[in-house]
């Protein structure tokens, strides 16, 4: 590959990082003030990556969408965290969490990444809890851990069902003393728009504030993009409702290669659609597979009354019930990666199995646990989340079977990056979800929040000095520079163009239609005739949504309208992008599922010897198709298997 | 079900605002009250008239984005909940809901229903952290702590910082907000090295931004979605007075 | 002292006005205990009245009371003056109200204590031009004579005020305040100390319920009793 330098270090896998470290380029204390740094996201990785920056002394602006930077998505996630402390003597180690990972993410992630990944994994939770988070505890005082997503040990470390709120909370905590500091600019309420490159190099970026409408203009000697994933191009996706994949999607148009831009995870235990006013899915934790048991009717009759409302799931009987997992993973069980028990509910349901008045429902039983446990243990180990159940769904959990079924959650894809976070366009790096790295083509439970903020933390205060190293005889560069004025140009021209359709549909009406087409073909089953289908169907939407969305309001001021519709307008070309590399993967792997690419068993069929590469994407104009590029995979260090949850 | 919604429309801070009226029907009872007002919006948007803009990102009750003021509640007729996780059959079919935006000096309207809450960052910045920097930190063992302490850290912790504390105090106190931070780090043994000065800048920065006093009225506690305790708000006078009394250094800044 | 209030931290404030209320409390207990005696019946050794007088002239004269006089009158004077700045600073602290004002779960005195707390100033001020002035000064009072000694019969003047109807409603209707204000007074006190744990923070509670009944009803039956002669 003449473009992709992934940069992997020399030497054994557990000796690369330690090897970078000890080589690297380093900026001198008194040059740090010197360089600016720009953070787009306070997400886990952003605000981990700028209060650390800060820390060292450069200085960092950074920039949310949201009120306060503590928002961020990140706070969503209820699991945990996971670390190779081996705290409760049970056989985890760097090894075997890096040799997980890599195996979760069906062998599609670069190993060296990983293995740093969980190298740095024990760090993170030290820094948490110097940092004053509540992690659940033992009554000895020392930390609790528990197993999640189908690990063999207890790696998790978890704050109640907040571990997400807790450890950005942390994060959050550090970011607020280095504002106050001085060494950090928080900007709120700005949304990036361009990246601006100088000589080849990202030199700032363009934001909009979002309650003014004005543009303006930052200069950094680098830029991270740390602006999470993408998954809302499906429109029904657990992210948050502003989460979007714009600024990484500008960063690709402006020449960053996008990595795996199919690798999308969806999560088993969703509470299903219930109508099409519906603004979002709810996510409940994984964790509550450890006790629940999944299934629906053994009889086709008996689904039919339960979709009609003629049947309750608790007048079935035993020897009626399909626990489909169980019967089809007796080794895992109810306990299987997230790719596998969602594509199984899938399965289950389109052969006319499924339950609820949309047959898009499987049962999540746990009268057997309350039964072996008692209510109170189940109470204890699930209460709130029950309740948050009751309060959607109006039934009690307690009582009868939850109903669960796969939602959009996670993107594995994002920028590409090398082994340092780097960007194909130097001085851009990426953290976090918004990068491709380290999970491969399926993200295991309580890893996302690992990730975020070994990049932030542990990773880019190094690898960006190796970058800036040189930077300090470069000035700062005046915004009044042309590459400023014509990002700012194209961004206004967007906005203006975006404006000026006033057509008659809803911004919403073109994306529940775009979130259809992506449900439908680029889903959790992709076959080429689908993606085929869906790449001509995007376009269209593209050019009908360009003749007729309709924004009222203004452009000079707060406008959630034309937000939406800017990141709508990349999600359709992101839409296409993904569909192109989910055409091109003739094979399945993790989340990515080509029907023609299985086992007699109906299990995803990997095929190495073709497809053992990152697909990194790169932009080529307007309406062309992208070209695609490749990085090879090379195992060293684990052995390729077919993985088995049998 | 049916619903007559007044809603106030303010098109930017320096606007003065008025409450207008909508009728919005064929709502179903399980639509949730955000979605309640993404239809009302489709329906502005197709009759070309601006929306109405409120804040809100996750839909899951956890980021802190959402707020709303409906019929004399911060985050609407339910306990322990935020308004994104309301739902309409918890209202009654042909009901007037009045919808304002957080109402405290500190908190300005930005446009409709959205306020800014930067107020809350700054109390924050003030030192609601741990003064640690990333690295050479001890391992996360070196330090037991007694499981009850760090349960009630956790309950101190889970404040999601939406304000609801602050738009249902008659006061506009910030008071459960300030105190659920310091109680979180001064039940911790990291905590407790700061705890003299964070209290007392935390708190001179709550009072130089407009918050009210507390009167221990309690709103706070019966409105707060994670139910956070006025027991925190105990502890942060405790902590206070112990700082004034017993710290060196008096902080007024 | 109002200056440098208003300059004071807003929790420092709250400690100044609970201490002061918690001085006021048992204050009231005490003048509660004094006031009571002018029920006690005439007896073998004593003439009716005759123990009110005699304590009267006690709280009017003693050095040490008097003393203590002033740390009162301090203390009901800041914690008005402490109340108000809160008051004022809190209704500055929204400038615009609700349209639908806030009815949630709490206590609903704890949010009328400047209402109450005004009408008790009021009652306060007539109290002291009505009794405590005129004792002071022992203006309008009979001398009585207790084993020979002159003293000047207090009693009698409660008693003579306690005829009128209007006067006997206004004094009830007032310690109704009182109670009110107490019964958040009390145990929010504690609150603003600090002194607020799961374990016995109900008990305090109850003794702020207690104290709300006890004083007002302690109060109010003697100008009931007097009034139908009861006694």
């Amino acid at each position: 590959m003449t473009k992709l330098n992934s940069k992997i270090p020399e030497g054994h896998i557990s000796e690369k990082w330690t090897h970078y470290r000890s080589n690297q380029n380093l900026v001198n204390p008194a040059n740090k003030r010197k360089l600016d740094i720009i953070v787009v996201g306070t997400g886990l990785a952003g605000a981990s990556a700028a209060a650390s920056l800060g820390e060292l002394g450069f200085n960092v602006k950074v920039f949310c969408i949201q009120d306060s930077p503590r928002r961020a998505h990140s706070i969503a996630a209820q699991g945990g965290i996971n670390a190779a402390k081996n705290y409760p003597n049970d056989g985890d180690s760097i090894f075997r969490l890096f040799y997980d990972t890599v195996k979760g993410g069906d062998y599609r992630a670069r190993e060296a990444n990983v293995y740093r990944l969980a190298e740095v994994s024990n760090s993170i939770i030290d820094q948490c809890v110097a940092q004053g988070v509540p992690f659940a505890r033992e009554y000895g005082g020392l930390l609790d851990n528990r197993s999640f997503g189908g690990a063999l040990v207890s790696r998790t470390f978890y704050a109640r069902g907040q571990t997400g709120q807790q450890l950005l909370l942390g994060a959050y905590g550090a970011l607020s003393k280095e504002v106050a500091h001085g060494s950090v600019e928080m900007y709120t309420r700005e949304e990036m728009q361009e990246l601006v490159i100088i000589d080849g190099r990202a030199r700032g970026i363009i934001t909009r504030d979002n309650v003014t409408g004005e543009l303006k203009r930052y200069f950094g000697h680098a830029v991270v993009l740390a602006s999470g994933g993408y998954g809302n191009v499906f429109f029904l996706s657990t992210n948050a409702m502003n989460s979007n994949g714009s600024a990484a999607f500008r960063c690709y148009k402006q020449g960053a290669l996008f990595g795996n831009p199919c690798f999308t995870q969806i999560h088993p235990t969703c509470i299903p659609v219930h109508g099409d006013y519906q603004s979002k899915l709810t996510l409940m934790s994984e964790s509550l597979r450890n006790d629940g048991r999944i299934w629906v009717p053994k009889k086709k009759e008996d689904a039919q009354k339960i979709q009609k409302g003629e049947l309750k799931p608790t007048e079935i009987d035993e020897e009626d019930r399909d626990y489909y997992l169980e019967r089809r993973y007796p080794a895992f069980g109810n306990l299987v990666p997230r790719d596998v028990a969602s594509r199984a509910a899938k399965e289950r349901c389109d052969a006319g199995f499924g339950v609820g008045p949309t047959g898009l429902a499987v049962y999540l039983d746990f009268e057997d646990a309350i039964k072996r446990l008692g209510r109170d243990v189940i109470e204890a180990r699930y209460g709130n989340l029950f309740q948050m159940y009751e309060k959607i769904v109006d039934e009690n959990p307690y009582e009868t079977p939850m109903m669960i079924y796969p939602a959009v959650h996670y993107t594995m894809g994002g920028l590409w990056v090398d082994y340092e976070l780097q960007t194909t366009i130097t001085g851009l790096f990426s953290a976090g979800e918004a990068n491709f790295s380290d999970h491969g083509a399926n993200r295991l439970g309580a890893s996302a929040l690992m990730q975020g903020l070994s990049d932030g933390y542990f990773v880019l205060p190094y690898t960006m000095q190796n970058y800036l190293a040189d930077q300090i005889k470069v000035p700062r560069i005046s915004t009044d520079e042309n590459a400023f004025e014509e990002a700012e140009k194209r961004a206004r021209e967007r906005l203006e163009k975006l404006m000026a359709v006033k057509g008659s549909q809803s911004t919403d009406d073109f994306h529940k239609k775009l979130g259809l087409i992506m449900w439908e073909n680029v889903g959790m089953d992709r076959n080429k005739e689908d993606l085929t289908k869906a790449i001509e169907q995007i376009r269209n939407l593209r050019e009908e949504f360009w003749k007729d969305v309709k924004i009222p309001g203004e452009i000079d001021g707060l406008n959630p309208e034309l937000e939406k519709a800017a990141r709508l307008a990349d999600y359709l070309e992101l839409g296409e992008l993904m569909a192109h590399d989910a055409l091109q993967r003739e094979e399945s792997c993790g989340g990515h599922f080509r029907e023609e690419h299985q086992t007699d068993e109906g299990e995803a069929l990997r095929d190495d010897k073709k497809f053992s590469f990152v697909s990194c994407w790169e932009y080529k104009g307007e309406g062309e198709k992208p070209e695609m590029h490749k990085e090879d995979l090379n195992f060293e260090f684990v052995e390729v298997k077919q993985r088995s949850y049998k | 079900m049916n619903f007559t919604l007044k809603i106030w429309r303010q098109k930017d801070a320096k606007s003065k605002g008025k409450f207008e009226k909508y009728s919005i029907s064929d709502i179903s009872p399980d639509c949730s009250f955000l979605e309640m007002l993404d239809i009302l919006n489709e329906q502005l948007v197709a009759r070309g008239e601006e929306p109405v803009a409120f804040d809100h990102d996750c839909r899951e009750g956890i980021c802190g984005t959402c707020s709303l003021y409906i019929n004399g509640r911060p985050h609407g007729p339910d306990d322990a909940i935020t308004t994104c996780q309301v739902h309409m059959r918890r209202f009654k079919d042909g009901d007037t809901i009045v919808i304002e935006p957080w109402r405290a000096k500190p908190f300005s309207v930005i446009k409709d229903l959205i306020v800014n809450r930067n107020a809350f960052d700054k109390i924050i910045q003030a030192g609601g952290f741990i003064s640690v920097d990333t690295g050479g930190i001890p391992d996360a063992n070196a330090i037991p702590i007694r499981k009850e302490k760090a349960d009630q850290s956790m309950d101190a912790a889970s404040c999601i910082g939406c304000g609801a504390c602050v738009a249902a105090c008659k006061n506009a106190s910030a008071m459960l907000f300030v105190a659920a931070k310091v109680s979180q780090f001064a039940l911790l043994p990291q905590g407790r090295i700061e705890a003299k000065e964070r209290v007392q800048k935390m708190v001179a920065k709550m009072d130089e931004l407009g918050f009210g006093n507390c009167t221990n009225t309690y709103a706070c506690e019966a409105e707060c979605p994670k139910e956070i305790s006025v027991e925190h708000i105990a502890r942060m006078n405790r902590e206070f007075f112990g700082a004034k009394v017993g710290g060196r250094k008096n902080i007024k800044k | 002292m109002a200056k440098s209030g208003i300059y004071q931290s807003s929790l420092t404030k709250k400690y100044v006005i609970a201490l002061a209320g918690l001085f006021l409390i048992s204050f009231l207990f005490v003048h509660l205990g004094i006031n009571l005696t002018v029920l006690i019946p005439e007896s073998q050794d004593t003439e009716a009245k005759e123990i009110f007088n005699k304590a009267a002239r006690f709280m009017m004269l003693n050095p040490v009371i008097k003393v203590f006089e002033i740390v009162l009158f301090a203390g009901f004077i800041i914690h008005i003056i402490y109340g108000l700045i809160l008051q004022i600073h809190n209704w500055m602290s929204r400038p615009k109200r609700y349209k639908v004002e806030g009815w949630s779960h709490t206590s609903p005195f704890s949010k009328f204590m400047i209402h109450t707390g005004m009408i008790i100033f009021i009652f306060l001020i007539i109290h002291l031009v009505d009794f405590y002035f005129k004792a002071k000064f022992f203006e309008g009072a009979e001398s009585v004579w207790y084993d020979g000694e002159e003293y000047h019969d207090l009693g009698a003047l409660i008693i003579q005020k306690f005829q009128n109807l209007g006067f006997v409603i206004f004094y009830i209707a007032s310690f109704l305040f009182l109670g009110f204000h107490l019964h958040h007074a009390f145990q929010s006190a504690f609150q603003s100390l600090g002194l607020n744990h799961p374990k016995y923070f109900p008990f305090l509670k109850a003794l702020s319920l207690i104290t709300s009944i006890i004083i007002p009803v302690g109060f109010t039956i003697i100008p009931v009793f007097i009034y139908f002669q009861i006694v």
